[in-house]
């Protein structure tokens, strides 16, 4: 089913700025590759510490090009800076940290998320590796160490195919490890009787969600627009 | 008790046909080129490297595969992230093409098999990847509440690793981000190569400040920076 749609939803920028606001200060927080990455573009002053997995705390601002140190970069290989208080260690402490719940969020992409909170989102079967080949990267770590996981995705694929879905078709992270789905169109909350909708993009209906998404929505009476 | 290398070629010399070799760095960051460029050039085939990439911000491990030296790759972040550039990446077509045998790990499981192997562990429960298909073929058990796969220990023949600073002893001092892979690597492999930046005499690393204790490392060789360009996209 093609669910190709013409709402005018947030732009990615706006995605991380909603989740920036969702994040409580004095929190430690990882920041998986694309939409989630431009979220540190929100949170400068506050007071949450971003972990980058290979090994640092602390994780400060894309350097500029007078500051880039080649031993000095984010988990999405870009140059990065030092904060007041950053620290270093290696990538197997990074990861004891990780499982052993001391990040208090992990904002992470998505290929599909399901009603019950699965995640799906290192290996799309349209590159035509087998089905234990990808990149699996950090993401199965955090899916299942982090005490909160929130997903920043657009609603569907380039191609007009749902991503929140009532059973993960593709390679899983992990199951029922989401909390918090925030997308182009809306902000959905994983709960155990279903995604209930909390929030959508200005101009949008709760009908106009549901067209797009696959499961049946629960709809929060207190449902408003998104918060920016 | 001196452990220096007069350089790469010789550091890597003896590595057989067969060998598994695990290789540091994360994408740029604390990875020892040179020693790959050494490996590249050296005879030695059918070998099992451990590293967590294929090429993305560093293209000298494909020229491994380039050069068909490798059978088996083990790693948790092996290919480019856009599906057109990795189409045309080496490693790509030939794990496509079943040329190369590869495995992949969650990138905390992948690290730990390696910590386990350095510190005589055989194997270990952990919580990633349960539900999903990294849990094939693996023994599944419950503590409390949770369901966790066992995974076993990497032991690597040889290692190769990067320092900003090392000495005559093999005390390696990290730099940053550069740490990543590099002590676990150094621990867990009978023969821990460091390709260091700055080689010093004993002493000149404060003791408080060395990452990787010499103990864990046979092969210490001098090298020049080497300088690249970060993309991984």
């Amino acid at each position: 089913m093609n669910v190709t749609h013409k709402f005018k939803g947030l732009s990615r920028e706006l995605i991380a700025l909603r989740i920036a606001n969702e994040l409580e200060d004095g929190t430690y927080v990882n920041l998986g590759i694309g939409i989630p990455t431009l979220v540190s573009d929100w949170i400068e002053g506050r007071d949450i510490v971003l972990q980058a997995e290979l090994g640092m705390l602390n994780t400060g601002p894309l350097a500029g090009k007078d500051e880039v140190e080649q031993d000095l970069i984010n988990a999405s290989c870009q140059p990065v800076t030092e904060l007041t208080g950053s620290c270093y260690f290696s990538e197997n402490e990074s990861f004891a940290m990780i499982r052993g719940g001391y990040m208090d969020a992990a904002v992470l992409g998505a290929l599909q998320v399901s009603e019950k909170g699965d995640l799906a989102g290192w290996q799309n079967p349209g590159r035509g590796l087998p089905d234990n080949i990808g990149n699996i990267g950090g993401s199965m770590d955090l899916a299942v160490g982090a005490k909160k996981v929130i997903i920043a995705m657009m609603h569907v694929t380039n191609d007009g195919q749902y991503k929140i879905v009532k059973e993960c078709s593709y390679p899983l992270t992990a199951r029922g490890v989401v909390n918090l789905i925030v997308t182009d169109l809306a902000v959905m909350e994983v709960t155990k009787k279903g995604l209930l909708l909390r929030e959508v993009a200005p101009g949008l209906t709760a009908e106009d969600v549901q067209s797009v998404t696959e499961p049946k929505l629960i709809i929060s009476p207190e449902l408003t627009e998104i918060k920016l | 008790m001196d452990k220096v290398f007069p350089g790469v070629d010789e550091a890597v010399a003896d590595i057989p046909d067969g060998a598994s070799v695990a290789i540091a760095g994360f994408f740029t960051a604390g990875t020892p080129i040179p020693l790959i460029k050494a490996l590249a050039s050296q005879g030695a085939k059918n070998l099992t490297v451990i590293c967590m990439q294929m090429g993305p911000g560093n293209e000298d491990i494909n020229q491994l595969v380039i050069n068909k030296r490798v059978k088996k790759a083990i790693c948790n972040y092996p290919f480019y992230r856009s599906a057109s550039r990795g189409a045309d990446s080496p490693t790509e077509q030939a794990v496509r093409s079943g040329e190369l045998e590869m495995e992949v790990c969650p990138m905390g499981t992948f690290s730990e098999k390696l910590r386990a192997a350095g510190a005589g562990i055989a194997a270990f429960y952990t919580p990633t990847g349960v539900g999903t298909v990294v849990e094939t073929g693996k023994e599944k058990r419950k503590f409390g509440k949770l369901d966790y796969l066992l995974e076993l220990a990497i032991k690597p023949d040889y290692a190769f690793v990067y320092a900003y600073k090392g000495d005559h002893m093999g005390n390696l001092q990290c730099h940053k981000t550069a740490r990543n892979y590099n002590p676990e690597m150094a621990a867990a492999a009978e023969i821990t190569i460091a390709a260091v930046e700055n080689l010093v005499e004993p002493g000149e690393i404060e003791g408080d400040m060395v990452h990787i204790p010499g103990i864990y490392v046979q092969r210490v060789v001098k090298i020049d920076r080497p300088t690249y360009f970060p993309t991984i996209d």
